[in-house]
């Protein structure tokens, strides 16, 4: 019997899109919070963790009343997108971002803390915000980031109990790989259950390589 | 000229209890220093003056320019104040050479002048233009870069934040002179934040000393270490002999005050604006007292009996420690000779003896 790709296939597009959209928001987040001060900054960077401590059920509750049919949110959703979030692959993009954000948040706060000094210097020097991020900050943090979102990646490459709650396990539609191994074992399919196990392993250890590859090397060199 | 009147409260925190930052001053042109301990409020001025941090009270005012003014609220960006800034730590954009740090800093000039203004930088502070910023450059190439980066812009103030900090004695040594000529050419303002009180002396200029957010004695520096304002400046200042006493007899005719310390009376040169009987502290550098030998002799004036301690080395000497809190410097030579004495005798020139407020 031929192997199913599509869960893979699922898994890698849901975790790319994924991680790109966690990267964004979490540079952004990551740089108001070591840079601007604002009432409820505690509570925002309290918020931004609170994916990795809350059990995944709780997590996948949240969202399907946040993001589901009756809720303003998603209201909006389908009214911009003609269909609604819940049970799509994007709502399986959605349940992985909330793991994979607060990993890069996280990181890239610390990364742009070191490098405060370099970022002083370049304000003092006239450039503007802009200028000093994308000329200074993010060079400066390229490292520690890109360590981040590989781990982000194979964070979201895994996301099981979120992406079963709010994407379900549709297959063909939205059953992803980690979705996929427990469907095959409830099933009885051990040989699709190894065969995905294997690739989900070589991909997670292929990632946690490169990030150690990365994360070893200075922030400043 | 820069002015700055700048009030802030800083809280207590796991390194240091909070203390107020009240200053006054003003510096035209040159170099001045701003000497004090560490977390006495150096950086915090200087940020406060580059707009990295915002004074609770105060203005700051950089020519006829208003950088801050709590009371109109004003408060300039770090980008529209145009003052150089060389951090404690070193900034040299790691991402970058030193060509590109400096194209960094001039990047709102035409092309042409651009580059042609990085290459004359390059060629006037000795730069490796194309090394990396970070990683190749030794540290006196780094300080140098660091220096002509902040002044590419023009800038109307420059900030120096411990700059020698982490030198080695050659690059400190050869930073000086660099220093002084840029102040000569730009003809601005340059704060120099230092905790290292030879800094001062090199730096030149009038130097303000800071202690817990206040200016405690401003002057220059050899006015300072001779006439420290009072016990806290003197401690500052590393001067060894600090001792309290009570004066005993004052001679404004023959310009010679009596002042007893540690059961001993010693002579000085008449103290002004004080009384008989005053409680008083007074200070004496080691290198002005001299030691030597008793050998049985007997205690002539301004000589007090005292017991080797410990002997310290010091690069060009060595400082003899006495009881009673007694230290004297004693060329190493003449420590040799004198090594195997059992007892001591150790002479208070009267003009040693200087008298704290």
């Amino acid at each position: 019997m031929a192997a199913n790709w599509f869960p893979l296939y699922l898994s890698l597009r849901v975790a790319v899109v994924a991680t790109l959209l966690s990267v964004a928001c979490g540079l952004w987040l990551a740089w108001l919070m070591t840079n601007r001060e604002f009432r409820g900054k505690r509570l925002l960077d309290t918020v931004t963790q609170l994916p990795l401590l809350l059990p995944p059920t709780v997590l996948g509750y949240y969202l399907l009343v946040l993001l589901g049919g009756s809720s303003p949110l998603g209201r909006l959703y389908e009214s911009v997108c003609g269909a609604p979030l819940i049970f799509t692959w994007h709502a399986a993009v959605v349940a992985s971002m909330l793991h994979a954000l607060p990993l890069l948040t996280q990181s890239a706060c610390t990364a742009f803390e070191g490098g405060r000094a370099y970022d002083k210097a370049a304000r003092s020097l006239g450039a503007s915000e802009w200028r000093v991020f994308w000329r200074v900050t993010l060079p400066v943090s390229r490292r520690t980031i890109g360590a981040a979102s590989l781990t982000a990646f194979a964070r979201a490459l895994g996301d099981f109990g979120v992406t079963l709650m709010i994407a379900g396990n549709l297959p063909g539609k939205t059953q992803t790989a980690a979705v996929g191994i427990y469907d095959a074992v409830q099933r009885g399919d051990g040989r699709t259950a190894r065969f995905l196990v294997l690739v989900l392993s070589a991909a997670t250890f292929a990632a946690a390589y490169l990030t150690n590859r990365i994360g070893v090397r200075p922030v400043a060199e | 000229m820069i002015e700055a009147r700048i009030t802030k409260q800083i809280e207590a925190g796991a390194k240091s209890a909070g203390f107020t930052l009240d200053l006054d001053f003003r510096a035209e042109a040159g170099i001045t220093v701003v000497f004090g301990p560490d977390r006495s409020g150096k950086t915090l001025l200087f940020d406060s003056i580059a707009g990295f941090a915002r004074p609770d009270a105060g203005r700051i005012m950089l020519d006829d320019r208003i950088l801050f003014d709590a009371a109109s609220r004003v408060k300039l960006s770090p980008q529209q104040r145009n003052c150089g800034y060389v951090l404690q730590r070193d900034a040299l954009f790691p991402n970058m050479t030193i060509r590109e740090n400096l194209l960094f800093a001039a990047d709102r000039l035409p092309r042409l002048e651009r580059h042609r203004k990085v290459n004359e930088t390059i060629e006037r502070f000795q730069l490796g233009g194309d090394s990396a910023g970070q990683r190749q450059s030794p540290a006196s190439e780094r300080i140098r870069c660091l220096l002509a980066r902040s002044l590419m812009r023009s800038p109307r103030l420059l900030l120096l934040d411990e700059p020698v900090q982490g030198l080695d004695a050659r690059s400190r040594r050869d930073f000086w002179p660099l220093l002084r000529t840029v102040a000569e050419s730009a003809g601005i303002p340059i704060l120099l934040a230092t905790n290292h009180l030879e800094d001062c002396f090199q730096a030149g200029g009038e130097v303000l000393v800071i202690r817990e957010g206040r200016i405690v004695q401003r002057g220059r520096p050899r006015d300072i270490l001779e006439q420290p304002a009072n016990v806290e400046m003197a401690r500052l200042l590393g001067i060894a002999n600090v001792f309290q006493g009570e004066i005993t007899a004052l001679d404004p005719g023959r310009n010679t005050s009596r002042v007893k310390i540690q059961e001993h009376e010693l002579t000085g040169t008449y103290f002004p604006g004080h009384l008989l009987g005053d409680r008083v502290w007074l200070c004496a550098h080691a290198k002005d007292l001299r030691a030597a030998g008793r050998n049985g002799a007997r205690l002539e004036n301004n000589q007090i009996p005292a017991k080797l301690l410990h002997v310290a080395e010091l690069p060009h000497s060595v400082r003899l420690e006495f009881s009673g809190d007694i230290c004297v410097d004693m060329p190493r030579s003449e420590f040799e000779r004198q090594k195997d004495n059992k007892e001591w005798l150790v002479e208070f020139p009267p003009a040693a003896l200087r008298v704290l407020s």
